[in-house]
């Protein structure tokens, strides 16, 4: 890469959220900051092999947005004058908080919450969006249009929600933000098991809302959780693409700052509040991410640390699920086996493919193969990432070895 | 400032089968709400049960009954006068149907023909 594409990245990273954010207080219309970000963005690109990248990049992009939006906003004065505008409270403190609050407000669905961030708060285009969450690309534009256009006609405000509305509506931007990232981290489909372009934006996310919120012990525990997870990402895929189980990783290829820079964050949310979902999640975490080895696991320990879990997530099967398999290797598959088999009946986890491989792991260890088999079997029905597949299929060819 | 309705639906057989207690505390429920509102509030009516309703449609025919053949039917509605969604969220949030399990309170902005 140039050293002005270079920049230019780097500056879509970091600063895309601050540009549109406060071009956004400009224009009192989302879709116009959009397009006047995206055009500054486009102008860098022209400009800077010329006049070199300026010293503060990100401020040089807010101007350029900023000019752009008010000579448009001159020039079809009369024709914008019937648009509902954006209702816009003076800025207290960063304006991003005021995007990313009113792109994951309770009035839109999750999932015009989730596709408003990435594009609007992460940058991403609306193509990488809709490839992230396998809907065609017209789909996904016209659901970020209808949802920009509700904010408008609905007037949901560019506000930082008061101080009595804040932990509830800090809750949804933390499962957008959370749910970025697990659609990144296990791609659903497609040839590659991790999608960069998301795990970075949710990350980035995460670090921003934690810099901009720093004694919020919530946003501390989810970026911990997302930090300490991402830190061991190097070692799920083989050399060859395949993926590996955490038995089979190799630990020396993990992010040894990042998991110290993880766990430090969690410790310090626990200090200050009780421990909320993403917190245990990243306990979990930490326990794996510290453990010098796959057989030195402390299973007592994240066992005790699933019964937490599944007190604050009453009835989430899933939870349900990871907790049986880690009873499995606390006391072996027979009761793990045991665990898992309330869960068959679950509707929630009829096509759940982490269902069906958990069994079967269960019933590889007891040596029953011909049930294993069928597991693995149901398991690959259900799953369409192919490094998962090509994992399973391996699988399934041991088990049916004789 | 921008025009809502707020539109009132639920189960008119639960709502006729209220205990006179429970109908005084939900008609205090909208008192309380009015003296909230105050002058936000710029109209609204309790509407009769959707079995008293008579629907016109193309090509010409008179019908008996609402629009939607539904079990829960609007009950009533406000118009109501505010800043943004977030004011009208918790003016909404004070009606006594947001509480009960069968109703609901459905707010939609008034396109403003300015």
């Amino acid at each position: 890469m140039t050293e002005v594409g270079a920049a230019l990245a780097e500056a879509h990273r970091r600063d895309w959220a601050q540009v549109l954010a406060s071009t956004a207080q400009v224009t009192r219309d989302l879709d116009l900051a959009e397009e006047c970000t995206q055009d500054a963005y486009a102008q860098a690109l022209r400009t800077w092999p010329r006049t070199g990248i300026p010293q503060r990049p990100g401020a040089w992009l807010t101007q350029v947005a900023r000019n752009r939006a008010l000579d448009v906003l001159r020039r079809e004065a009369s024709l914008r004058r019937r648009l509902p505008l954006l209702v816009v409270d003076p800025p207290q403190g960063d304006d991003r908080l005021q995007l990313i609050f009113t792109c994951c407000h309770p009035a839109l669905s999750r999932e015009a919450q989730v596709a408003l961030t990435a594009r609007l708060v992460c940058g991403l285009s609306t193509a990488e969006v809709a490839r992230a969450f396998l809907v065609p690309e017209p789909t996904m534009a016209a659901r970020i249009t209808r949802a920009k256009k509700k904010i408008a006609t609905a007037r949901i405000p560019y506000r930082v929600p008061a101080d009595d509305q804040l932990a509830e509506r800090l809750g949804a931007v933390l499962d957008v933000i959370h749910l970025l990232f697990t659609t990144g981290h296990t791609a659903p489909a497609g040839p590659s098991l991790i999608r960069a372009d998301l795990v970075t934006g949710a990350i980035d996310l995460a670090r921003t809302l934690h810099l901009l919120m720093p004694r919020t012990a919530a946003v501390s525990a989810l970026l911990a959780l997302l930090l300490i997870t991402d830190a061991r990402s190097a070692s799920r895929v083989g050399p060859d693409g395949r993926m590996l189980l955490l038995a089979d990783q190799d630990r020396s290829l993990w992010d040894h700052r990042r998991i110290a820079e993880g766990t430090a964050l969690l410790t310090d949310a626990l200090r200050r509040e009780p421990p909320t979902r993403y917190a245990v999640e990243a306990a979990i975490a930490a326990v794996h991410a510290e453990s010098p080895s796959w057989a030195a696991t402390d299973w007592t320990e994240i066992a005790g640390l699933y019964d937490v879990l599944a007190g604050l997530c009453p009835g989430s099967p899933v939870v349900a699920l990871n907790r049986a398999v880690a009873v499995g290797f606390r006391d072996g598959p027979a009761a793990g086996l045991r665990a898992l088999t309330p869960l068959l009946s679950d509707p929630a986890l009829a096509t759940y493919p982490y269902l069906s491989a958990a069994r079967a792991d269960f019933l590889r260890r007891l040596g029953r193969t011909a049930e294993a088999a069928e597991a693995y079997e149901e398991a690959l029905a259900l799953t369409g990432n192919a490094a998962e597949r090509t994992f399973l299929l391996a699988r399934l060819a041991e088990t049916r070895r004789p | 400032m921008a025009k809502y309705t707020l539109l009132i639906y639920g189960d008119f057989e639960q709502w006729e089968a209220m205990t006179p207690e429970r109908r005084k505390e939900h008609d205090r429920a909208h008192e309380e709400f009015r003296a909230a509102a105050g002058s936000r509030v710029v109209g609204g009516e309790e509407l009769e049960p959707a079995v008293s309703a008579t629907t016109l449609r193309a090509p010409d025919v008179t019908t008996d009954g609402p629009y939607l053949e539904t079990k829960e039917a609007l009950g009533g509605f406000y118009l109501i006068e505010a800043g943004d969604l977030d004011e009208v969220l918790a003016l909404a949030a004070l009606l006594p149907e947001v509480r009960d399990g069968h109703s609901g309170v459905e707010i939609r902005p008034v396109v403003d023909h300015g």
